[in-house]
């Protein structure tokens, strides 16, 4: 996971080195904008910018294979999440996961994911996500690092740190 | 007489004239003083008057380079414009591959080897300006650094640059104390230093601190004014 600045975080899944190569010259534009511009790039605009570089990249000789999540929040819009995958596909969405662990947790997200969650509902939920690999995936998960972005900026919440199954 | 076409070129005394030149322009720009304490650091700077029909916010002399680095200049501000925006490239290219901020030093030395570049190509003439470099370095020692357009660099611990730069420098040698601990101190001096030059008072000074692990911070007109009061009473009871 990676502070794009104050309010953003993006998750970087994938390719070994490509993940924290793009993550972090993504990390130091955002910065440079704030720089040059006085005030930070909203959440909507770093993921369109993140788009747009992963775009011309596919495009190149070198391509990078990642997947990301952006999750940030706006002071107008509020918090808003971003699913982009290695083709450079932006969605905005309520709810989004990466990898294997996507088959199994994006049924549970479907089942449970109101639009008018709490702050605890909603990390409950992600807690049902966890329980659920723990129960049916083939690889042993053993901890979840958990950050939370509110108003106030970006909190880390305590590990999640699934026990052996029933 | 001649030489000061190409400036690729040295004059028969050993000068480069467009630099010199350039340095006139540079006396010719609004005052700006440097000052640094224990810490914090101080940048003050003499705002231009403004006609009555522009937006006074617009002309920022002070900018931040980076959360631990930022400047002023003197001279021409298009010129300056492209300095401070290469430099902000720097500090955040500094970064992604050395994974540490930009010390004070590096970044100073960064500006100076852009500046001396453009004192030895042909077709581009040397930038019109000198800047205060000030800041803190990631171990937490300040720095201010100058730089003018011959590309050399010094350390100070106070300085000024621009219009009335020697007048304020004058005073800065006889005020200047060492390892100023009080904030409050090191601010003061900078905004006195100021005062001697600017007309009108507070309402012509732009003023910016940057505190040990802080980001940096430009002070509100209501804030100059109280520094500046306080100074007058100072100076009432001193006389």
């Amino acid at each position: 996971m990676f502070k794009l600045s104050d309010k953003i975080l993006l998750l970087c899944v994938g390719e070994a080195g490509d993940t924290v190569q793009f993550a972090e010259y993504i990390q130091k534009n955002i910065q440079l904008y704030k720089m040059r511009n006085g005030y930070e790039l909203s959440p909507k605009a770093a993921a369109n910018f993140t788009r747009k570089n992963l775009a011309d990249y596919l495009r190149s000789r070198t391509p990078y294979h990642v997947n990301l999540l952006l999750a940030g929040f706006d002071e107008t819009d509020g918090p808003g999440l971003y699913y982009m995958d290695h083709l450079s596909a932006l969605a905005k969405a309520p709810f989004a996961a990466h990898g294997y662990g996507a088959y199994l947790t994006l049924s549970i997200l479907d089942r449970y994911y109101r639009p008018d969650l709490t702050r605890d509902e909603a990390v409950d939920l992600l807690k049902k996500c966890i329980e659920e690999l723990n129960k049916r995936f083939i690889l042993n998960l053993p901890s979840f690092s958990v950050r939370l972005i509110d108003k106030e900026g970006i909190h880390d919440l305590e590990k999640l740190m699934p026990v052996g199954a029933k | 007489m001649s030489y000061d076409r190409a400036i690729t070129v040295f004059s028969p005394d050993g000068h480069l004239f467009q630099v010199d030149y350039a340095q006139e322009a540079v006396k010719k720009g609004s005052t700006a003083v440097g000052v640094r304490g224990k810490n914090v650091v101080v940048l003050g700077v003499e705002k231009k008057i403004v006609a009555k029909l522009q937006e006074d916010r617009t002309v920022r002399k002070i900018c931040s380079l980076d959360d631990n680095v930022f400047m002023a200049f003197a001279g021409l501000t298009a010129d300056a414009r492209i300095i401070v925006n290469r430099a902000r490239v720097e500090c955040q290219s500094h970064r992604l591959t050395v994974e540490d901020p930009a010390t004070v030093e590096y970044i100073t030395r960064y500006i100076s080897s852009i500046k001396q570049r453009y004192t030895q190509s042909n077709g581009r003439r040397p930038f019109g300006i000198s800047s205060l470099i000030v800041g803190f370095d990631f171990d937490g020692t300040p720095h201010l650094y100058q730089t003018d357009p011959s590309g050399t660099y010094h350390a100070w611990k106070a300085n000024a640059i621009g219009r009335s730069a020697k007048t304020v420098r004058e005073f800065l040698e006889k005020n200047y104390k060492e390892d100023m601990e009080s904030d409050t101190d090191t601010i003061k001096l900078a905004i006195r230093a100021l005062l001697e030059v600017v007309q009108s008072g507070g309402k012509n000074i732009e003023l910016a601190i940057m505190k040990r692990d802080e980001s940096m911070k430009m002070l509100a007109q209501e804030e100059i004014e109280e520094y500046v009061t306080a100074i007058e009473t100072e100076k009432q009871k001193k006389t």
